[in-house]
Formats: C-alpha cells, sequence, structure tokens
C-alpha cells in the first residue's frame, strides 16, 4: 500500500456520506425548505454553451440528411407546394381583408385580443432533459430577452409547453408532452372543456390524452381542441390538436381519449414564446 | 489525476451527446441511458470507487440541470456504481457479455425504481404499458450503445491503468 491510498476515505464510508448528503439535499429540496435554482442557473452557465455547441453540430447532421434526399422527389414536392402557394395566396387575400373587418368588430366589442397578436420572441431548442422520463427542454433565449416564468410556448402554429424557469440567456420549457403537464382545453365546435394531459406510455406514438370531458355531445375523431378561456396560465384559443380516439368513461357522463398534437414534436427546433402572460384574477 | 480528467471529461461528453444531441435520436423516442453505460463500464473495469465516483457526478450533473427532484439519480447512479464495482474482483472485463447483462441489469433497475417514484408522486401507468413502451425499448438501444462504447471504454482505462502503472511502478501491489 502506498502512502496515498492510506490517507484516503474507505469507499464504504464515503458511500455512506454521500447517501447521507443526498437524501438530506431530496429531503430539503422535496419540502421547499431549500431552492436548487441558484445552484441550477450557476451550473447553466457553464454547461449551455457547450450543449448550443453540440446541438449546431446535430443540426448540421441532421440538415446533410435532409439534402441527400432525391431530386425526383424533391421537384414533385415543389410542384404540389406551388400549387398550395396559390391556393393559399388567394386564400390569404380574402382572409386578410376579413380580418381587417374582425378586428374592427373586435375593438367595437371590446373582446380580448387573439393570441396571435402578442409579441413573441423566436428562440432555438438547444437541449432536451436526458432521460426517457421527462419531456422537459431548454431554450437558448432567457430573462435578457424579456422571458419570464408561465409565459405559453409554440411553434408551427400549436401549443408546444410552458416556461417553468429562466436563467439570463436560457429558459427551460415544460413540453405539454410531459406528464406532469395538464392544460385546460375545449372543443373548438362546442367550447366543452376538458383536460390534456401528458402520457409517458403514448410519448412514443406522438400522442398526448385528455381526460374529464363532461359533455352530452358527440365528439368524433377529427374534432379539434384549443386551449380554454378558463385556463390560468395558458393563453385562450392556441391549438392543441386534434381527437384521435373517444372512449365514455365507466360513470357515463365524462369522456376520456387520445390526441394528436399540432406540433410534430420530433421535429421541434424552433419555437415562439409569447410574450403576455395570462391575466389573472389573483 | 490524469484519470479524475478523463473521468470527468467521459462524463460531461456523454452527458451533452445524451441532452443535446436529441435531435439525432428525435424528441418522443426513448433515448440510450448512455451516463448507465459509463457507470457501469468503469464500475466493471475499475472498482466500486471508480463507479461510486463517476455515478456521483453524472447524477449531480444530471439533476443539477433537470430533475425536478434534486437527489434520486445521483443515489440511484451511485449505488449502481458502487454495487456494480464489487463484480470487479469476480469478473474478468474483457468479456462484454457481462458489461452487457449488467448494463440490462442496471437498466431495468433504474426504470423500475423511476417507475415507483413517479407511482408515488401520482403519474398512473399500468406496467405493462410501462414494459412495452418505455423500459424494453431504452433497455434494447442502451444495450445497442453499451456494445459500440464499452469498448472505447476498455481502451480508455487501458490506457490510463499502463501510464498508472509506469508513475508508480514500485508501490503497485493492488493490480
Amino acid at each position: 500500500m502506498n502512502n496515498k491510498r492510506k490517507n484516503r476515505i474507505d469507499t464504504k464510508n464515503l458511500l455512506i456520506l454521500l447517501t447521507i448528503l443526498c437524501i438530506s439535499a431530496l429531503a430539503l429540496t422535496l419540502t421547499d425548505y431549500v431552492s436548487i435554482t441558484p445552484l441550477r442557473r450557476a451550473a447553466s452557465v457553464v454547461v449551455v454553451p457547450f450543449q448550443k455547441g453540440v446541438n449546431a453540430i446535430g443540426t448540421w447532421f441532421t440538415n446533410q440528411r435532409v439534402s441527400f434526399r432525391d431530386v425526383q422527389e424533391l421537384s414533385e414536392e415543389v410542384a404540389g407546394l406551388q400549387a398550395q402557394v396559390n391556393a393559399l395566396t388567394e386564400e390569404n387575400t380574402r382572409l386578410s381583408l376579413e380580418q381587417d373587418e374582425l378586428k374592427r368588430l373586435r375593438a367595437l366589442y371590446e373582446i380580448d385580443s387573439d393570441y396571435r397578436e402578442y409579441e413573441k420572441v423566436p428562440a432555438s431548442v438547444i437541449s432536451k432533459d436526458p432521460g426517457s422520463w421527462y419531456a422537459t427542454f431548454i431554450i437558448d433565449k432567457g430573462s435578457d430577452d424579456g422571458v419570464a416564468v408561465n409565459m405559453n410556448v409554440i411553434s408551427g402554429g400549436g401549443l408546444v409547453g410552458i416556461i417553468t424557469e429562466t436563467g439570463r440567456n436560457w429558459a427551460t420549457v415544460r413540453s405539454i408532452m410531459d406528464d406532469n403537464s395538464h392544460v385546460s382545453a375545449m372543443t373548438v365546435t362546442n367550447y366543452d372543456t376538458c383536460i390534456v394531459s401528458g402520457d409517458m406510455t403514448l410519448i412514443n406514438d406522438g400522442l398526448l390524452s385528455f381526460e374529464q370531458m363532461n359533455t352530452e355531445n358527440e365528439i368524433h375523431a377529427g374534432e379539434r381542441i384549443v386551449t380554454s378561456n378558463i385556463s390560468d396560465k395558458y393563453l385562450k384559443g392556441i391549438p392543441i390538436g386534434t381527437v384521435y380516439e373517444v372512449t365514455d368513461d365507466s360513470n357515463n357522463l365524462t369522456k376520456t381519449g387520445k390526441i394528436i398534437p399540432t406540433v410534430d414534436f420530433r421535429y421541434v427546433q424552433e419555437v415562439l414564446v409569447i410574450k403576455e402572460l395570462k391575466k389573472t384574477a389573483s | 489525476m490524469r484519470r479524475k480528467v478523463v473521468s470527468i471529461l467521459l462524463i460531461f461528453a456523454c452527458f451533452l451527446v445524451q441532452s443535446a444531441l436529441w435531435n439525432l435520436f428525435t424528441f418522443t423516442t426513448v433515448r440510450p441511458n448512455l451516463m448507465l453505460v459509463l457507470i457501469v463500464s468503469f464500475g466493471l473495469m475499475h472498482g466500486s470507487r471508480s463507479g461510486m465516483l463517476i455515478g456521483f457526478i453524472s447524477g449531480i450533473l444530471v439533476d443539477l440541470l433537470y430533475g425536478s427532484f434534486f437527489g434520486i439519480n445521483v443515489l440511484l447512479y451511485m449505488y449502481i456504481g458502487y454495487f456494480i464495482g464489487k463484480a470487479y474482483q469476480v469478473f474478468f472485463d474483457e468479456d462484454i457479455r457481462v458489461a452487457i447483462g449488467a448494463v440490462a441489469v442496471c437498466d431495468i433497475i433504474y426504470n423500475m425504481i423511476f417507475y415507483v417514484i413517479k407511482f408515488i408522486f401520482g403519474a398512473r401507468y399500468s406496467l405493462g404499458a410501462f414494459l412495452v413502451r418505455i423500459m424494453i425499448p431504452e433497455v434494447i438501444i442502451t444495450l445497442i450503445f453499451t456494445v459500440i462504447l464499452y469498448r472505447l471504454f476498455f481502451v480508455i482505462n487501458k490506457k490510463l491503468l499502463e501510464t498508472e502503472q509506469e508513475d508508480q511502478e514500485s508501490s503497485w501491489l493492488l493490480r
């Protein structure tokens, strides 16, 4: 045995020591006696730049994969898209006329403005939590850009999640796929409310679940679900997804089912943070 | 000293790949538990102390940046490293089958404990759905990565042992 080895703490004792340390840390944070937020912020300052770099490499690879696609396939896609552009341009002209009218009428009736009109901050996703157990991720905009806790995050016209924590140049987003996420939602046609939650057993199929839909109306697959006006954190009317499957609960009063989200969570890279917090009575 | 630096670099690399390269693994699919592969590999190749300490640091990194309950991953990873390290004297570290078996067992235990923790905190999943949807896919993809990474870790560990032996030729009695 050399001297160095003799001076060290015995492995078993070290294990006991670290265990006690962990359990006390766990107890302190679980009871909200101590917050690890300052520590987490400090660690993020070190780790986030690395994650940004690594993420850039990953994005590069993804783009390479895309650019190798078949020319034939691409030109067909272009033709299809061109037709779509024409149709959409026509529709857009018509809609923008109606939009003006709507704006005037809204002003007239003093109706709350739509979430589309609020100021938004674009942000890129830089990392996702490493386990299979949570669906939270980190974006590259933080309090410096005006991002604050409880702001809604959207992408591609659908709800992605909500800001749960912010640092100077990063923020944590809990996606609606996370099983700690519960969003108060409603159907577009009848305003039937329900709770949309993430479900770890559905996440691989890219589906969400909903429950407690208390309604007499028939709910069909394809029914659109948006955030409801009674939600205390989510702004009204943000699309969540469409109904995929409905079942009646055993009490015959409420319905549960599955939802296909509007956002394709496999490819979330760019998101928009809505810089408007839901105003509540409290 | 050299071992400490290399270990910390490896932990950091595994963590970055697992968290920031998610767009290679995509968002909605289960991902390999690379930290676990690292901990089990070094536990098997260098004993309880290495396994335990690498587990401890990996756990801190994961819990500090992501976990909802600070300490859960630290405890799990640390004990996995410690107990796998107990097998260090029993098995030859050249044998990749031992590593594969050990990673499989540890990943199952890790996921089962997480299932119980989630259950305690109110998430209700049927065990069958959990096994088929989360645990089995994760174990399989982790094992694929074990086959690739164990060789790499083995070579790194061997290089480290060689330099350590040169450094203390006379006093090195344990190995």
